[in-house]
């Protein structure tokens, strides 16, 4: 384990990645402790540029638009992290029973992911989202969560199904394991470096997720996140008040957070996936 | 039966099977609203109204179409007999229009403007890729990370930017609609040249972030395959590079094929959200105004709708993939 973090550490897409996540996640951490205002109160008039002590101005109901960032980078930091944990342990799970034990619960499994890979889970989010009147940050996690498992479990399965008749497995079994222990002690370990690549990535979809939704007007509730600051500006026509601090920063930080989290992505791939070592 | 048939009803089946689960969900899950539905969306569409007679056609209207006095059997039998005869209910927003009106109107925008920004920007984004991975160098050090970049922004975030900068504060091109608002939809050179600037910066947006995803699947794809034994072997007996090239591009293509399948839902989505930023007057604009006015039918219309659609694409894309795919088609002749 500590050896192959050292290797990672000598990939600078991974160590890049995992700087600028670090920093992000120090800013929003800290700030709100230096800062001990209220992101929904207001501090100026509508629409001020950057300035005048507010770093990047207010938005349309005059609110320190900074502090309003680093909440919101918060909130989408938080629901894609739960929404990435929730998917990901689905996604393991069904993975896991239909790649390891195999015949029809692998048929029925198999099955099921395929459909809800060809349905939209854009659909099923609004669908969802639509029909529950009080959403949370959390809840809209859970939701994003379970709708995004698909593409772990297949992932998943295909290398249980290839695991799965190794020598070492069978003797295992020989051994007299139990199947919850082979799974554990045998499998699992190999496939951990994909489970947490995929973990990673399902955090920056749900990041994503989230904006898209919120951009919708199905976000959730009292709170502020990067997909909602981005719907206000474009339901108080922001851009056409040329008031650009009040989505490019918001946009800006979306992109930031994904992208540090696919190059820590790419990173673990070069390392773990020697094939593609350019 | 010869093997291609036999895939054919295959994957039919399957799809027929999909199609219904993505009918049941949403049949399902807009009814999971609590209370009662009807009285609550009739309270919605007939508030101002004072006369007692017209509420009540308007709740008697709604209770009718969503058939709630009956089982949920019935319910959904009843809503599968008015899908096929085209009926998807009447809009609440738009009070008495019919919701497949509304969506006829829009389905031609939504297609003009997602079926080839996506298709143009899945080849550039293919081509770029494997020139990434062939190249190496320069090209690749420059390319892979602003890909990665692009591909990490959202649609709808591009699509704000798009319209900001070329929009708003250089005044290139409008921004909203899908033509201006003071002509009339006729045949004219005029017409068609204002629906080409209306159309110029959502299909940009939606092709640069294609573009991204795209050039980064089809760069790993195409290193997996310079790194294969094979690339070495015809390097060994000097066979020319073009032609290794060919070999490797063609190799690379086919994943990228399922992956355009499995992405299409994703880019459809996205590309939805961009049109809410134009206004463009599309199924995702709609779609927006119809949550914001909690129009539940216009609203599982339109889900319905991309759901149907993203299912076919899949399905064509499966369709085509059994006739590309070398071992698709040595699989089935395994079979026979």
């Amino acid at each position: 384990m500590a050896h192959s973090f050292g290797i990672l550490l000598r990939s600078p897409k991974f160590l890049i990645g995992a700087i600028v996540t670090l920093l992000i996640l120090a800013l929003v951490l800290i700030y709100p402790e230096i800062n001990k205002n209220d992101p929904l109160s207001m501090e100026a008039l509508a629409f001020q540029p950057p300035g005048n002590g507010l770093l990047l101005g207010s938005d349309n109901f005059g609110r320190d638009l900074f502090l309003e960032l680093v909440y919101g980078i918060r909130t989408s930091l938080v629901v894609g992290l739960i929404a990435g944990i929730c998917a990901t342990a689905i996604g393991l799970l069904l993975g896991l029973l239909s790649g390891y034990i195999g015949g029809i619960i692998d048929n029925i499994l198999t099955a099921i992911t395929n459909m809800f890979i060809v349905i939209p889970s854009f659909i099923i989010l609004i669908l969802i989202s639509v029909s529950i009147n009080s959403r949370s940050s959390m809840i809209v996690a859970l939701i994003i969560g379970f709708t995004s498992w698909p593409w772990t479990a297949r992932a998943v399965r295909a290398q249980t199904t290839s695991l799965r008749n190794r020598d070492h497995v069978n003797i295992a079994k020989i051994s007299g394991h139990s199947t919850p222990r082979i799974i554990i002690s045998e499998i699992l370990p190999y496939i951990a470096s994909y489970v947490v690549m995929a973990f990673i990535l399902q955090v920056a979809s749900g990041i994503l997720a989230e904006a898209s939704i919120s951009m919708l007007g199905l976000g959730p509730y009292n709170t502020i996140s990067l997909g909602i600051i981005m719907n206000w500006a474009l339901v108080f026509e922001a851009p056409v008040s040329g008031a650009w601090w009040a989505f490019v920063p918001a946009a800006f930080a979306i992109a930031i957070i994904t992208f540090s989290l696919y190059l820590m992505n790419t990173g673990m791939d070069e390392i773990f996936n020697p094939k593609i070592r350019s | 039966m010869n093997a291609y048939t036999k895939y054919f009803v295959k994957k039919s089946g399957w799809y027929l099977l999909t199609l219904f689960i993505a009918l049941l969900l949403n049949f399902l899950l807009p009814r999971m609203i609590e209370g009662n539905p009807v009285s609550t969306i009739a309270s919605q569409v007939s508030q101002g109204m004072t006369d007692s007679d017209s509420i009540k056609k308007v709740y008697d209207n709604f209770a009718k179409e969503f058939g709630i006095d009956k089982p949920i059997l019935v319910q959904f039998g009843v809503y599968l007999k008015n899908l096929l005869s085209g009926d998807l209910g009447t809009s609440f927003g738009l009070y008495p229009r019919p919701v497949s009106s509304i969506l006829a109107s829009a389905v031609p925008w939504t297609v003009a403007l997602q079926l080839p920004a996506i298709i143009v920007g899945w080849i550039l984004g293919n081509v770029l890729g494997a020139l990434a991975a062939y190249r190496k160098g320069a090209f690749d050090k420059i390319l892979f990370p602003t890909a990665l970049f692009i591909n990490s922004i959202p649609f709808f975030t591009l699509a704000i930017i798009l319209l900001y900068l070329f929009g708003i504060t250089l005044k290139w091109f409008p921004i909203s609609g899908g033509y201006d608002f003071q002509m009339i939809p006729h045949f004219s050179l005029d017409f068609i040249l204002s629906v080409i600037r209306h159309h110029t910066l959502p299909f940009l947006s939606i092709v640069l972030v294609t573009i991204g995803g795209q050039a980064i699947g089809m760069r790993e794809m195409s290193i997996y395959e310079l790194n294969a034994d094979y690339v070495l072997y015809s390097k060994l007996l000097g066979v020319r590079d073009s032609r290794v090239a060919r070999y490797v591009f063609k190799n690379a293509m086919l994943p990228q094929i399922t992956g355009l399948a499995l992405s299409i839902g994703t880019m459809v989505g996205g590309s939805l959200i961009c049109e809410i930023v134009f206004s463009y007057p599309g199924i995702g604009t709609w779609l927006f105004t119809a949550i914001r006015q909690l129009d539940y039918p216009l609203i599982s219309g339109c889900t319905l709708l991309i759901a149907v659609t993203v299912l076919l694409a899949n399905f064509t894309i499966d369709i085509i993939y059994g006739f590309v795919d070398p071992r698709i088609k040595a699989a089935q002749m395994e079979e026979n």
